[in-house]
């Protein structure tokens, strides 16, 4: 279980507790929390569940990119240097505080 | 106008499958899709993937389930309408009078919408300036290519569209390629080519920096980039082009006055029909509880979708259940001689 933070681009915070195994994006999903679209529904093929990680640390932190994430986020909107796709990020303990910036929109 | 028994909205597997069953059941369909191959999602996102769970088949790719379909329904010689939209539908005399973008015109008792999560279109730059020359001078596809000889062309994205159309057009025109980053996701051949084009000098290659706004005065004149660290650049363009591959727009289906749950279409799970009589929703533009985004659970709903069009195509004959292994009609429709 870890406890993650969502945050909007408009500044909305959201905290869901999501168990280990779920994806970042499911966790969004399944408490309703706007922002991330997961139009593929986890298939890394569509980049409309893509978020930003401001803190530097926690990026460093996170497992690295498979093959095809930074591919995917090329087809993302305004992605950056610190884009994920949180259909990729796997909830385990350890990711227990990590907070997730929205971009504008994701389509 | 055409008059068919059931117009289908999406030509992946639901819809292919879907319109297997109104075969057998001896309905005839048209079927309407905005991309300009059959396949939906399948051959569009992941034609090369192997799928797992399409039941009885252990493993196949994305484009082999899609050439199955197609052999599959071929007895039937039902329509493709590739490259068009549904745009209208209007309700007269219960019947569904249907508009395509393209201007073509069905009438039918029946709709079925396999749309999967929206049509395709291609993802668009973020900046507002850009809109103003959409279509113009800022292009997401190349229709005519003679019209870059001798201009300037600035092309965005790091897939094989632009990486091919960076090494096509360097032939007749000044080309900047422009990527966010300094891998790209093209054919290895296609990366190399670009590689060997920028250190001769034929192209101008830029990484690490996107758009930021673009300029001009009635038509366009440059396009400034910024890297990640702030810096800009403005090069001069004539057209500004982007590939940054495809998104899912719901478009013009969210304007039927369906009841909608997000981006989806709440349905029975009956025959599938949503709020409005005639209109059915299958596959990952329905929900209902328990349903699953699976290939399978859209063939089982487009197998249900089309008895409940049977019912509206034929109202005074009754729906007999029947075996494809058993029955002569079936043999028939399917063109088998035994």
């Amino acid at each position: 279980m870890a406890k993650i933070k969502y945050i909007e681009f408009n500044g909305t915070e959201h905290e869901a507790d999501v168990a280990n195994g779920l994806s970042v994006m499911e966790g969004a999903i399944q408490n309703d929390i706007p922002g991330i679209e997961a139009d593929c529904g986890g298939g890394m093929s569509c980049a409309t569940c893509h978020v930003y990680i401001n803190d530097v640390e926690w990026f460093k932190k996170l497992p690295e990119k498979e093959m095809g994430e930074d591919d995917m986020l090329d087809q993302a909107f305004e992605p950056k240097s610190n884009s994920r796709l949180s259909c990729q990020l796997i909830v385990s303990d350890d990711l227990d505080g990590l907070t997730v910036h929205m971009p504008e929109k994701q389509v | 106008m055409i008059k068919t028994d059931v117009v289908i909205i999406g030509a992946g597997p639901t819809g292919l499958f879907c319109a297997h069953q109104l075969g057998i059941i001896g309905l005839k369909c048209e079927i309407v899709d905005n991309l300009d191959k059959i396949g939906g999602q399948c051959i569009e996102l992941y034609p090369d993937k192997p799928i797992y769970d399409i039941p009885a088949v252990p493993k196949c790719t994305g484009e082999e389930l899609t050439n199955n379909l197609i052999e599959q329904i071929k007895p039937f010689n039902f329509n493709f309408h590739l490259s068009d939209r549904v745009q209208e539908l209007k309700n007269e005399n219960n019947k569904w009078l249907v508009k395509t973008l393209n201007g073509k015109e069905f009438e039918t008792p029946n709709i079925v919408i396999a749309g999967g999560v929206g049509s395709f279109e291609p993802r668009k730059f973020p900046t507002k300036s850009a809109e103003k020359y959409d279509g113009k001078s800022v292009l997401y596809s190349i229709k005519d290519k003679t019209i870059f000889k001798d201009k300037s062309v600035v092309i965005f994205g790091g897939g094989d569209s632009a990486l091919d159309w960076a090494i096509e057009l360097s032939n007749s025109s000044k080309v900047t390629l422009v990527h966010r980053r300094d891998e790209f996701r093209g054919a290895p051949s296609s990366v190399q080519k670009i590689k060997e084009l920028s250190d001769n000098k034929t192209i101008d290659l830029i990484t690490k920096y996107s758009i930021k706004d673009v300029k001009g005065n009635g038509s366009l004149e440059s396009v400034e980039i910024k890297s990640e660290s702030g810096e800009s650049k403005v090069i001069k363009a004539d057209y500004v082009l982007g590939f940054f591959g495809l998104i899912m727009q719901l478009g013009p289906i969210a304007e039927w006055g369906l009841n909608l749950d997000k981006k989806t279409i709440p349905v029975n799970t009956e025959n599938f029909e949503t709020n409005k009589k005639g209109i059915f929703a299958i596959g990952d533009i329905c929900t209902y509880p328990g349903k699953l985004k699976l290939i399978l659970s859209g063939f089982h709903e487009g197998a249900l979708a089309a008895r409940g069009c049977f019912k509206y195509a034929r109202p005074d004959e009754k729906y007999r259940f029947e075996f494809t292994t058993a029955s002569s009609t079936i043999k028939d429709r399917l063109g088998v001689k035994e």
